[in-house]
């Protein structure tokens, strides 16, 4: 193991000798407007006759695995999907409440196209790339169609048209939402298509496997190994391309808004065979959750940010003002947002909501028993619309948070406070959504691309249905025509050398039988990673988190104590394996951190701030992609850069003011 | 009504306080299952459900004792993957709530919480408190869909659905597919789950041309799956995390019933 001083001068000599490999991002050439229907001629198409000798393989079944399956199945490809949950409706995606953006402009309110473009890389703090944007904006309208024609239930207008709402980040109201539970109607809808499939016999359907490793033969992905939760058994799966679809890697904090069987696993296990691993340090912090409430907390439960539309966020003038709200006269209210932000307001983008959220406790001014919270007040919504029309839009989010905290947010403002929420960094994919292995694909959370530093509400939906339901199924296919397919069965050495691999690493978890549980080492790297890591990061507090992770790690390997056996229903091992990952993730994620020295969206860098305390990009040094190499575990990785240019949204300081 | 002074005092206030747990506990499908007492203290009224059996679970672990398997994900409600009977009662005493939404304010010291798993002969038990519910899965396989490529959508305001009508859809399309319908029903059927998905469609426009096929196909799968017959005691709809109504199995009988009379197959 290597000691921190090495440590700090191997990141200087990375620095110095970043950039071995061109990273080619395979964007068509021509104006932006027309690069992708440029990409759809020039792919090479499989002739339908052939696609169905073709077997893909889709790890994971939320938005984007599930649109994806669904979309090649319907294409005449043979498809196997893998998902750890017990069926494949419960995969995160589910949990997604506030909406799906489109540039329908439906509402005739100046939205198009090149503004929902042009707003989402400015949103991104001009870290994305801009032809993927663009490309999800165009197809954003098509989503839209599309999920309606499957039968998702999306709010109505009276006369039968659909509803929009507002969402941060955004002067038009483009937002298309089900109740707040966009997210479980848009994948039930996914979910739908795909269960026709598998009726068809096109997709089979393989739920409660956890993918453990990518086999990859002459450098080519062909295959997965996983193991079945259910019976304990491993299994090998080859075929002609692998989907990857398996989300973001938020639990590395410990406490988030996700689900708790989200991981990073599958995509790490793809990175260890050689796939980059793209700016794992933008990580979304949400503004509106439910702060902990004491260290039993096992994860964090977000509300909608829908919320901000009609709410207004504030905190006592006075320093440690321990009134109850009601007592709290208007002159004493810092409606804090709404000051420094007068056009945005409580509109402003995430990563600014939950910053000043943080100063203003820093600074002690926050409430609650904690002093970790600020006021989300409807009392002025309530006021103007009348409570059955607050009830009609935010009912079941209401309900759910009195659910929780005991309290009734239409009489007592709601307390929030940020917590991680979505992870913008993943596996480096280029235009076709291509890993650096070829036939690995990358979708949705999982993959970097479109995003940038941060991601706009409403956004997710739409990227994992545009990269499931209408950009894999054409550039799948190009790989699928130029590539060669040497055949390949279950017991080529490849396999079993991953299968081996694969065994052998459970084993020894079980082996080590230590004293310590998973879960206190888990909460021990999301403690480190929320101190040292979260919304604001310094270099010396990276550094010391870098060094505290490999301690960790050591310790973990030599005294977590893991119960049961290999071959059986055991969730106690399916943990443990995850938080082996997180482990090592976690260090790539903070050094990713450490090298970037700016401050653009989900990354905030204490040194790197303007005298008002926003974030200060860097836009001559560091306009570009992170694409990290694996060179082992405790070995400093390579950095490989794209750069970023931006012809069509001028680099411009973001300002919400 | 809670007075809001009260409710910010009262937090991180109230005292901790313990239970008595007997879980079921069955090793796997084959096993014979058996009732295991334990008592879990230092539970706080703000805990969930959940973590407090997290917390009982941490100490198995560290005396080498198997923890209790238990379903569980989002621990918001929404993904249906957790689900317990917690004293006869499927999701335990709140309405209308999934069991990782519950709070240990919902109990007091000293109570007594029989826990054991979501029982039918369609959700063979996996280990403890876990069932295999694919049998849900196969009956949205049989129909639970719309037959639309990925291509050849039309603007998706050409077809006006008035909001009544995407309200009614909305409701019933709200289920979690959780299963607690079936293990409140003393017949254990899933007449609830089927009938929810069956008037989501039947109730958009969209959902007009696989109408009759859809409950017919649906409703054999739920029979061939070994799901009891309804007999309309209406312990699904009070058991539902998602507020699923009963008038969904008073729909699902008149679609069956007149796709049964008019089909053309």
């Amino acid at each position: 193991m290597r000691d921190i001083k090495t440590f700090k001068l191997s990141i200087v000599s990375n620095m110095a000798t970043v950039a071995q490999r061109i990273l080619d991002s395979r964007v068509p050439d021509g104006s932006i407007e027309k690069k992708w229907d440029k990409r759809i001629f020039d792919v090479k198409l499989v002739n339908p006759a052939n696609k169905r000798k073709y077997e893909i393989i889709v790890v994971g079944t939320g938005l984007a695995g599930a649109s994806a399956a669904a979309s090649l199945a319907e294409l005449g490809y043979r498809v196997k999907v893998f998902c750890i949950q017990d069926s494949p409706r419960r995969a995160h995606s589910i949990a997604a409440q506030g909406g799906i953006n489109a540039a329908k402009n439906y509402q005739n309110d100046g939205d198009s196209v090149w503004r929902l473009f042009y707003d989402t890389v400015k949103g991104g703090d001009y870290r994305s790339r801009e032809a993927n944007v663009y490309r999800l904006a165009q197809i954003s309208t098509r989503i839209i169609d599309h999920c309606v024609a499957l039968g998702v239930p999306f709010a109505r207008e009276y006369g039968g048209t659909l509803a929009n709402r507002s969402f941060g980040g955004a002067q038009v109201s483009r937002t298309f939402y089900a109740r707040g539970q966009t997210g479980q109607q848009l994948l039930l809808g996914a979910y739908s298509a795909m269960n026709r499939q598998i009726y068809a016999g096109k997709v089979k359907s393989f739920p409660k496997r956890e993918m453990l490793d990518l086999i990859t033969l002459d450098g080519v992905a062909r295959g997965i190994v996983c193991r079945n939760l259910t019976t304990g058994q491993f299994e090998t799966h080859v075929g002609h391309a692998v989907v990857l679809a398996t989300g973001g890697y938020g639990n590395v904090f410990y406490l988030s808004t996700n689900a708790k069987s989200c991981n990073v696993t599958a995509a790490w296990r793809c990175h260890r065979r050689g796939a980059y691993f793209a700016n794992p340090c933008y990580t979304q912090i949400h503004p509106t959750c439910i702060p902990a409430s004491g260290d039993y907390q096992s994860k964090l439960t977000l509300m909608s940010e829908s919320l901000r539309n009609d709410g207004r966020v504030w905190v006592p003038k006075a320093k440690d003002d321990d009134r109850p709200p009601h007592d709290v006269p208007e002159a004493d209210r810092d409606y804090f947002l709404e000051r420094r932000y007068p056009s945005f307001g409580n509109l402003v983008p995430r990563d600014v909501a939950s910053r000043a959220a943080k100063e203003r406790c820093d600074a002690g001014y926050g409430v609650g028993p904690t002093g970790n919270a600020v006021y989300l007040d409807f009392r002025d919504a309530i006021k103007r619309d009348g409570e059955k029309t607050v009830r009609g839009k935010y009912g079941n989010l209401f309900q759910m948070y009195e659910e929780i905290t005991a309290d009734d947010p239409y009489h007592t403002p709601m307390r929030i406070y940020p917590a991680v929420h979505y992870t913008m960094g993943g596996l480096w994919v280029d235009y076709n959504l291509q890993s650096t292995i070829p036939g690995l694909f990358v979708l949705g959370e999982a993959n970097f691309s479109d995003h940038g530093a941060n991601r706009l509400g409403a956004s997710a939906l739409m990227q994992g249905l545009a990269d499931g339901y209408f950009v894999i199924p054409y550039t799948l296919g190009d790989h699928l025509a130029r590539a060669k397919f040497p055949s390949v069965s279950e017991d080529h050495p490849a396999c079993k050398e991953a299968l081996v691999e694969s065994r052998n690493r459970i084993e020894r978890l079980l082996g080590v039988n230590g004293t310590q549980t998973v879960d206190s080492f888990h909460r021990a790297l999301g403690k480190i990673m929320w101190d040292k890591c979260g919304m604001e990061r310094t270099a010396s507090g990276l550094q010391q988190a870098i060094d505290e992770i490999r301690g960790l790690r050591e310790e973990f390997w030599s005294d977590v104590k893991v119960i049961g056996t290999e071959g059986s229903f055991n969730q106690n091992l399916e943990h443990a394996g995850r938080v082996a990952d997180f482990l090592e993730f976690g260090e790539l994620l903070c050094f990713d951190a450490l090298q970037r020295n700016e401050s653009c969206g989900g990354h905030f860098r204490g040194e790197y701030q303007t005298p008002e305390g926003e974030a200060l990009r860097d836009d001559e040094n560091y306009a570009y992609v992170a694409a990290w190499e694996f060179n082992g575990v405790g070995n400093e990785a390579t950095l490989h850069k794209e750069s970023l240019t931006f012809e069509d949204v001028p680099l411009a300081t973001r300002s919400y003011k | 009504m809670i007075q809001p002074v009260q409710a910010l005092r009262s937090h991180g206030q109230r005292k901790s306080f313990s239970v008595m747990l007997k879980v079921w506990r069955q090793a796997g499908p084959t096993a014979d299952g058996y009732l295991e007492t334990f008592r879990v203290g230092d539970v706080n009224p703000d805990m969930s459900f959940l973590e407090m059996l997290d917390r009982l679970n941490e100490r198995l672990i560290l005396e080498g004792k198997d923890p209790v398997a238990f379903d569980h994900d989002c621990r918001e409600g929404i993904c249906g993957t957790c689900g317990v009977m917690i004293n006869g009662l499927a999701h335990g005493p709140l309405k209308n709530t999934a069991t990782c939404q519950l709070r240990m304010r919902s109990f007091k010291d000293g109570d007594t919480l029989v826990l054991e798993p979501f029982r039918a002969a369609a959700f063979p038990v996996v280990k403890d408190l876990v069932v295999d519910r694919s049998s849900l899965d196969r009956i949205q396989q049989a129909g639970g869909y719309i037959s639309a490529n990925v291509g050849g959508a039309q603007d998706a305001n050409a077809i006006l659905v008035p909001k009544k009508q995407a309200d009614v859809a909305m409701h019933s399309a709200a289920c979690i597919g959780c299963g607690a319908c079936v293990a409140a029903c003393k017949n254990a059927s899933a007449a609830l789950f089927t009938g929810a998905k069956v008037n989501h469609l039947a109730s958009l426009p969209q959902g007009q041309a696989e109408r009759k096929e859809r409950a017919v196909n649906m409703v054999a799968r739920m029979d061939l799956e070994g799901f009891g017959a309804c007999t309309n005691t209406n312990e699904c709809q009070a058991a539902c995390p998602a507020n699923i109504s009963i008038q969904d199995i008073s729909k699902l009988n008149r679609e069956y019933f007149w796709a049964s009379l008019t089909s053309q197959d």
